[in-house]
């Protein structure tokens, strides 16, 4: 399935200071996206103007070419955002994290696909720890499990490589790519090097 | 639903893992009980008096306690952006999460309140409407209070704010809740008093969840 | 319409309108006010069971209103920011709550040394004080509110957001107030709920509601200019208005 999420005239403004103005963006399957710019140039708004969690902005946005309030649920239900807090619970344990997470995404959920997610992201054996006993990057790990767990086509990931150590990242960034190849699309935002590919795009702010 | 579900699921896991902040509230209530004889005068015709009052505004504030850690761990953990981003919608998800408030809070004061009752010598016959106008009561007051608990999660010290916030909206709950159990203690019938409690909960359940999620929708971008 | 309303909602076109009307509602204000007080104190007849204390109701009552009309006008603002992101209402709604938190105090203020003479104390649970005392609390909650966000844009929502969860609720609060006030204290008597007043005695007092009516809009006027100001400078037409204005005075 091809996607598009598309962006017209873009302008975000907080408190009188322009973060971007007049920003047309063209999101298609197949291709990463990385966004970057210095501290403060709005990448995170940026991010999350396009995964429709803030509605203060001028200009358009459309979704497989339909405005995006009307599309709104669709869009959604591809969508997967991570955020700079990893979103995890550290009173439950990653298996338990997992599971709110696939019934939010509005799957029953099943505990193997959980386990083979975990195993995946290097965390077989630690399935039952309270997440609270997990090292930074564990919980990075975690919250990244979703990424096979809830198969969804468009990823938007805020700094995803934040604390992962050098395999880890290696792993996510080939997962990146794989993603990608197979028709989905990835929006990125961090201050990792990504690995040249002709798959690559740069957007800089700021 | 499956999202509904799993959430109240989570969240009373989450709970019930940290007892101690369940049993906060209660030990407050009890606590602030224990101020009032002790401040005014342990004459029990004088506490029976003033009882129903007393035990209403503890409760009130035994449960306004808990309402700031409602959103704030999910603010600070990452998972609240998480939720606004469920293909389900915002205002049910919240309404999962305000119900474990209320059967960790507000359920657990309303059973325990006749046993303070007893202490503050509250005469027999209101025992009953007590516990049942409380455990109506603060359905609602966890109702109302989780729209400044989502106005204030994005704040680094909310507490007090929240209490300024939402403390004014208790006001009608407060008065039908105590005016109950003194209705019963007169002789009075209850029935009304109980039947407007159902009424503020009926239209707290009907207007809140949308005030929460607009309000969770702001803090996110604080 | 459209149109209409965006036009309404540049800051721009407000300046400029507002200041056509602004003296206009000055000039109301200071006739009715002037004219209102003096017929209310010195000219209309003293209450028979009252004597000349009653006249406080010349300030208490239209202040009481007014405390409820604003916080109504408030929340409508945040109502038409929210839903039309008109920055000029939510200014508006900025500028109101200062000044209906003051006119409660008002209210409640000319109430309690009315309680003086009338009940032989300064402060009576009478329904219709406590009510505006509730009253006060929710403007000081929506005023902190604002007060408290780092952001300007969060804090005019939250403020918004509020002001319309506390519009709902005042009927609400008024009612229970009201059916615990006659529950508890039967029958004393309060400053208006009173047989019908002579003609000469509620004439000077509707004189005197339009005149705190007048003095607020030309005074909302006049401080929603000043936020406009405040909040645009960087944009070039007030830029332009103060160079402009600088020059003039050259």
């Amino acid at each position: 399935m091809s996607l598009c999420l598309q962006a017209r005239q873009l302008a975000c403004e907080r408190d009188d200071r322009w973060l971007f103005q007049g920003l047309d963006l063209d999101i298609r399957s197949g291709e990463i996206v990385r966004i970057e710019g210095p501290n403060g140039s709005g990448k995170t708004s940026l991010l999350k103007i396009l995964s429709g969690q803030l509605s203060d902005y001028q200009g358009e946005l459309f979704w497989n070419g339909a405005a995006m309030n009307e599309a709104r649920e669709h869009f959604l239900a591809n969508l997967l955002y991570l955020g700079h807090a990893p979103g995890i619970k550290s009173g439950l344990s990653p298996l338990e994290n997992l599971a709110w997470y696939q019934a939010l995404s509005g799957e029953s959920g099943n505990e193997e696909r959980r386990l083979d997610a975990l195993e995946q992201v290097g965390l077989a054996g630690f399935e039952d720890v309270p997440a609270g006993q997990l090292s930074a990057g564990q919980q990075r790990r975690v919250a990244l499990a979703r990424l096979t767990l809830t198969p969804r086509a468009l990823w938007v990931l805020d700094e995803p490589f934040t604390a992962i150590d050098r395999h880890g990242v290696a792993d996510l960034e080939r997962q990146l790519v794989a993603h990608a190849q197979a028709g989905g699309c990835v929006l990125v935002t961090t201050h990792h090097e990504l690995t040249a590919s002709p798959l690559l795009r740069r957007i800089s702010l700021g | 639903m499956i999202a509904v579900k799993a959430t109240l699921v989570r969240d009373l896991t989450l709970l019930l893992r940290r007892r101690g902040e369940v049993l906060n509230p209660l030990v407050f209530f009890a606590l602030v009980i224990t101020l009032f004889p002790i401040a005014i005068s342990p004459d029990p015709e004088l506490l029976a008096v003033i009882a129903p009052g007393l035990l209403w505004v503890a409760a009130l504030l035994a449960a306004l306690l808990s309402l700031d850690s409602l959103f704030r761990s999910d603010y600070d953990d990452g998972s609240l952006e998480q939720l606004l981003l469920a293909p389900q919608p915002l205002a049910a998800l919240s309404l999962a999460k305000v119900a474990v408030h209320w059967l960790l809070t507000g359920l657990p004061l309303a059973l325990m309140a006749p046993i303070l009752g007893i202490m503050l010598a509250l005469p027999a016959g209101s025992y009953a409407v007590l516990a049942l106008s409380l455990a109506l009561g603060t359905a609602s007051l966890s109702l109302i209070g989780a729209i400044g608990a989502a106005l204030t999660v994005g704040l680094a010290r909310g507490g007090v704010l929240l209490s300024l916030l939402v403390l004014p909206l208790y006001i009608p709950v407060l008065i039908f809740g105590a005016g109950a159990v003194q209705a019963a203690i007169f002789g009075d019938g209850v029935a009304a008093h109980l039947a407007i409690l159902g009424a503020l909960l009926a239209a707290s359940l009907m207007l809140a969840p949308w005030a929460i999620a607009a309000s969770l929708r702001i803090s996110i971008n604080g | 319409m459209w149109a209409f309303i965006h036009k309404l909602g540049s800051p721009k076109w407000f300046y400029a309108i507002s200041a056509k009307l602004q003296p206009w509602f000055w000039a109301a204000a200071a006739l009715l006010l002037i004219v209102g007080s003096l017929w209310g104190l010195a000219f209309a007849p003293a209450d028979y069971q009252q004597g000349n204390s009653f006249r406080i109701i010349y300030v208490h009552v239209p202040a009481a209103f007014l405390a409820q009309s604003i916080f109504i006008a408030m929340a409508v603002s945040g109502l038409v920011f929210m839903v039309w992101k008109i920055k000029v209402a939510d200014m508006a709604a900025a500028v109101m709550a200062p000044l209906g938190a003051a006119m409660t105090f008002v209210a409640l203020f000319s109430g309690a040394v009315w309680g003086v003479p009338t009940w032989g104390t300064w402060w009576m649970w009478d329904a219709r004080l406590t009510s505006m005392l509730i009253l006060l609390f929710l403007y000081l909650g929506v005023i902190a509110l604002r007060g408290a966000f780092a952001s300007r844009d969060s804090a005019s929502r939250a403020a918004s957001v509020l002001a319309m969860v506390g519009v709902i609720n005042i009927p609400i609060i008024k009612y229970s107030v009201d059916w615990w006030y006659t529950l508890h204290q039967p029958a004393s008597f309060t400053l208006t709920s009173r047989p019908a007043m002579p003609t000469e005695m509620w004439l000077p007092l509707v004189i005197m509601v339009l005149g705190f009516y007048s003095f607020f809009i030309a005074l909302t006027l006049m401080r929603t200019r000043s936020e406009i100001l405040r909040r645009e400078a960087n944009k070039r037409w007030v830029q332009d208005l103060v160079k402009g204005q600088v020059e003039e005075a050259r």
